[in-house]
Parts: structure tokens; sequence; C-alpha cells
């Protein structure tokens, strides 16, 4: 096996190994992100549903998630042949030069991740024993099949759909998704009722910071290397998301006369989203454009929908979904070949490249939205999705967890503890 | 002239303003307070600690009212607080010896009446 050695850089493993650690990193960011976004009484439950996903996630991925994304099968869904991790080890993945099992760990990261922003729709309400659920069935049933289609030899791939880090699975796989979810669960009880505020806006900020230090790892990583297609996307990654948190801030200035720190935060993951699908393909000008460009689209979502009776609580269609189908079909238009090596986009004389940007940006959210649709409705034939009213008053936290995220602990009387010492404590009983 | 004094469940703060805002109540104060009415306490685990939550958080709302109000105060608590479950809270009714507008000095009646402008 020298010749399978020699095929493994060093250098590229070294990067990947800590991309990979910074890619799993964006799973509790984006846990406080959400938590911060909520009401107090639902900061736990919000955060573990993030924290849940790391769990249920790999467990499918490592089953048989990657296997279906990764290994050879039809143009549809991958084959069986890496189930439970068989075949899966030290020697090259076929076009790279890490072994399989980091690039394993790699995409394992980018899923749990993903499963963890559809949550971002649901927050507040949903029952999180179904979410397990859900987010297990949907690992595999959207996820993979998406990351086949863009990344594992899919019929998208195939035909030459450039998606550099998981624009169709990641992005607008998770926010249209996130439609679904939310149209089949429902609105919280308050909703369009009540003030419904974001109790933590250093929660929000923090969560977007570490995000994008992840992203990092994320984009910078989708090369497989530490060579050119890499340190571009890495340096697109810096430029897209300042340049869309400036342009935020220049909207919220139009609109409300003040620049919003939630706003703030909400640009960064858009920016980072939008240059999801093209960082390793164009230009850092471009780049520039693009994530200028991204802030349009889903700022008029933002102000748009809670308008709407759709409670799509933490606006992932906005964030996710359109700046995902932003920067796919950006990509379309100024992908250059002197940059990344594999093809042009409109601007430069290919056409089709743009037309296979567009079918992605079709196919990719109708086959999420479908899928999320069916499932739910379906796990919700054998148990109740949402929690009842009172709960939901009650807030998640405490019904779900018989936790606090603020416990203060007064009136707090101490029945056991490790020691397993049964105290005897005289309570008023009604 | 009476100070009506309602402790009511966190999550219903909402109806109950809204209660009071559909009577013509306006002049409110409300505190965050923890206490304990007999009803069941939550059972919470952090780690290997089992603790029993004996104190629930409830929101205290103080309002000081005209003896025509007291009835449209105490129905619009009733009816934005109530779930029917224990927990629902207390109202208590107290007389007022004297009100005082700061800004005007106006007294009693006159202080505890909403200003229409």
């Amino acid at each position: 096996m020298t010749t399978v050695g020699a095929a493994i850089s060093a250098g590229d493993t070294a990067w990947m190994l800590a991309a990979t650690a910074m890619v799993l990193l964006m799973t509790p960011a984006l846990g406080l992100f959400y938590a911060g976004l909520v009401r107090s009484k639902n900061t736990l439950n919000t955060f573990m549903m993030s924290i849940a996903a790391i769990a249920v996630a790999t467990i499918m991925w490592a089953a048989v998630g990657y296997s279906l994304a990764f290994d050879q099968g039809d143009g549809f869904i991958g084959g069986l042949g890496h189930a439970f991790l068989k075949g899966v080890a030290f020697a090259p993945r076929a076009g790279t030069s890490i072994p399989q099992l980091v690039f394993f760990c790699f995409q394992a990261t980018f899923c749990i991740v993903t499963v963890a922003l559809v949550s971002g729709a649901v927050v507040e309400r949903m029952r999180f024993i179904p979410m397990l659920a859900f987010s297990a069935l949907w690992s595999v049933l959207v996820y993979a099949v998406l990351a086949h289609w863009a990344f594992g030899g899919g019929w998208l791939q195939a035909h030459g759909t450039l998606d550099f880090a998981g624009g169709v699975p990641v992005e607008m796989g998770s926010g249209f998704s996130a439609l679904a979810a939310a149209l089949v669960v429902g609105a919280r009880k308050d909703y369009g009722r009540q003030a419904l505020l974001p109790h933590n806006a250093v929660y929000v900020l923090l969560g977007a910071g570490l995000l994008w230090f992840g992203w990092f790892g994320f984009n910078g990583g989708s090369g497989f290397s530490a060579g050119r297609s890499s340190v571009l996307a890495f340096t697109n990654t810096l430029l897209a998301p300042a340049c869309t948190l400036f342009v935020w801030f220049l909207l919220d200035l139009l609109r409300q006369r003040r620049v919003t720190a939630i706003g703030a935060a909400t640009a960064i993951i858009v920016g980072c989203v939008g240059i999801t699908p093209a960082g390793g393909y164009i230009s850092p000008a471009w780049a520039m454009a693009l994530g200028a460009l991204a802030a349009l689209p889903s700022y008029a979502i933002i102000v748009l929908r809670p308008r709407s009776r759709v409670d799509e609580t933490l606006d992932v269609l906005a964030a996710h979904g359109m700046a995902g189908l932003t920067g796919i079909l950006f990509l379309g238009f100024v992908a250059q070949l002197s940059w990344n090596g594999v093809s042009n986009g409109l601007l430069y004389g290919n056409a089709r490249q743009l037309a296979w940007q567009a079918i992605a940006a079709l196919a990719g959210p109708a086959y999420a939205f479908t899928a999320t649709f069916v499932l739910l409705r379906l796990i919700a034939l054998i148990t109740p999705l949402r929690a009842t009213q009172r709960e939901e008053g009650l807030g998640m936290d405490v019904v779900e967890h018989g936790e606090e995220a603020y416990a203060t602990g007064e009136g707090a009387i101490l029945v056991s503890t490790e020691a397993g010492i049964e105290m005897p404590v005289a309570v008023a009983q009604p | 002239m009476k100070l009506v004094t309602a402790i009511v469940r966190p999550e219903k703060v909402n109806d109950v303003l809204e209660a009071l805002y559909r009577a013509e109540i306006r002049g409110v104060s409300i505190s965050r307070v923890q206490g304990h009415g007999g009803e069941l306490e939550r059972v919470e685990t952090y780690r290997g600690t089992t603790v029993k939550m004996e104190l629930s958080e409830k929101v205290r709302f103080e309002v000081a009212v005209s003896d025509d109000f007291v009835k449209s105060t105490i129905d619009a608590f009733c009816s934005g607080a109530r779930t029917g479950e224990v927990g629902d809270g207390k109202i208590f009714v107290t007389s007022l010896d004297q009100a005082i507008r700061i800004r005007t000095g106006e007294i009693d009646e006159g202080a505890v009446t909403p200003v229409n402008k």
C-alpha cells in the first residue's frame, strides 16, 4: 500500500483535521445564536436542539448517511458500500489527498450543522422527542440525498453544477426544509398576538462571530487540501460577509435610521451563506460583490416574513435558503476559470454553467421542501409534534428538560444529591 | 378608593394587561416576585442534584382605583389570569388612605383617575 500512502499529503491532512474541528464548533455556536433569539424560558431547549443534532446526525451519518451521500450509486442516491464505515480507513478518498476517515469526519460536521439549522423553524413549541426522530430521519432522507446530488457524484455534480461548500444540501436544504417544518408544526400560540423578543442579543452576536470563525473551516476546508481553492475560499469567507455586514448597516439606516446588533449578527450569517457555494470558484472582487448583493433578498424576506402567518421562527429561510440561492445563481454568472481551474460562468462566456446553477436552485429547494413536509406529516401520525398550549406558556426548558437557563436557586429545596442521600423535607402540599 | 393587588402567572401577564386595557384601567405597576401558593412543586435536576422548586415565578400587579372600578378590575384579573389549574394566583383588595399625583398634587379620586389627553 505504499502507493496509497504516498498519495496522502500531511499538509492537506493537517489542515483538514483542524478545519473539521472548526466546523464542529459551528453547531454549538449556532445553538448560542438561536438561544439568544428566543425567549428566556426556551433558552436551553433551543440550544439542546443543536446539541442533539451532534448525537443523532453523527450516528446516522456513520450508519448510512455517509454511504448514501458519498458511495458510488446512481444519480439520485449513493450506495450502501460504506454503511457503518465499511471500507473507510486511512487510504485517501478518491480525488483527494486526505484519508477517507478525515473526509468522513469533515462531511459529518456538515450534516450535523445542517440538521441543527432546521431546528430554528420550530423552536419554542416543538417537542423534543419528535425533534430527535425528525433530525435522525432528515439527516438521511434529505441531507444525504442532497449531498449526493451536489458533492457525491449525483446528477447535479455530474452535469457540472458548481457548489463549493454546500449551497444546495446545507443552505437551501436547511432553508426550504425550515419553511416546510414551520408550515407543518404551525405557529407559536402567541405568534402575531404578542411581542416575542430575543432575550439576549449578546448571545446572538457571539454565536454569529463563532459561526463565522467556524465557516473558515467550512469553506476553507471544502477544497479538501491546503491548496489554491481552499486559500481562495478562505479569503472570500472574510471578504463576502464583511460586505454583507456593511450593506445591512445601510439597509437598517434607510429603513429605521438605526443600525441594529441583531441585524448585524444576521448579516454575518447571510454573508457566510452567500459565499458558501461560490467560495473556491469566484475571484475575491466578485466575492465582495456577492456579499453586498446577498444582503438584499435576505433582508427583504426578514422584513416581510413576520407580517405573514408563517412562523418560521428564526428566519432560516431568509438567512440560509435565500442567501444560498443567491450564491448558487451568482456563481453561475461570475465563476472564472482563471481563478478556479474548473469552469467559467455566463460573464466569461459559459451560459451552460448558469443553466445548471439555476436547475440546482430549483431542484434542491423543491426536494428539501417536499421531503421535509411529508416526513413531518408522517411523524405527526405517530406522535404529536408540538407541546400543549399550557406547556408552551410555561416554557420548553422546564417542560422538556426540567431545568432553567437562569435558575436563581431561591426556593430550591434539596431532594437528593450525588451521594444518594435522600433528604426528608417538609413541603407544603396542595 | 382601593388598592387592588393581584399575583398572577408570568405567562398570563399579557392576557391580564389586555383585559385591564379593555376594562379601561390604565394605571398599573407590575413587579416580578417569587412565591408559593400551594401548587405542586416542580422537580429539577442539575447533574446529580435533584431539587424541588418550592418558589414559583409570579408577577404582582398593583392598581389603585376608585370604588366604581373595583369590580371591573377584579373581573379583568380573573378573566385574564385564570387557567383553572392550581397556581393561578390571588387578588387582594385593600382600602387606600390617600393617593397623590406627584405632577399636579391632585389627591385621591383625581389622582387615580387617568388623564384624558
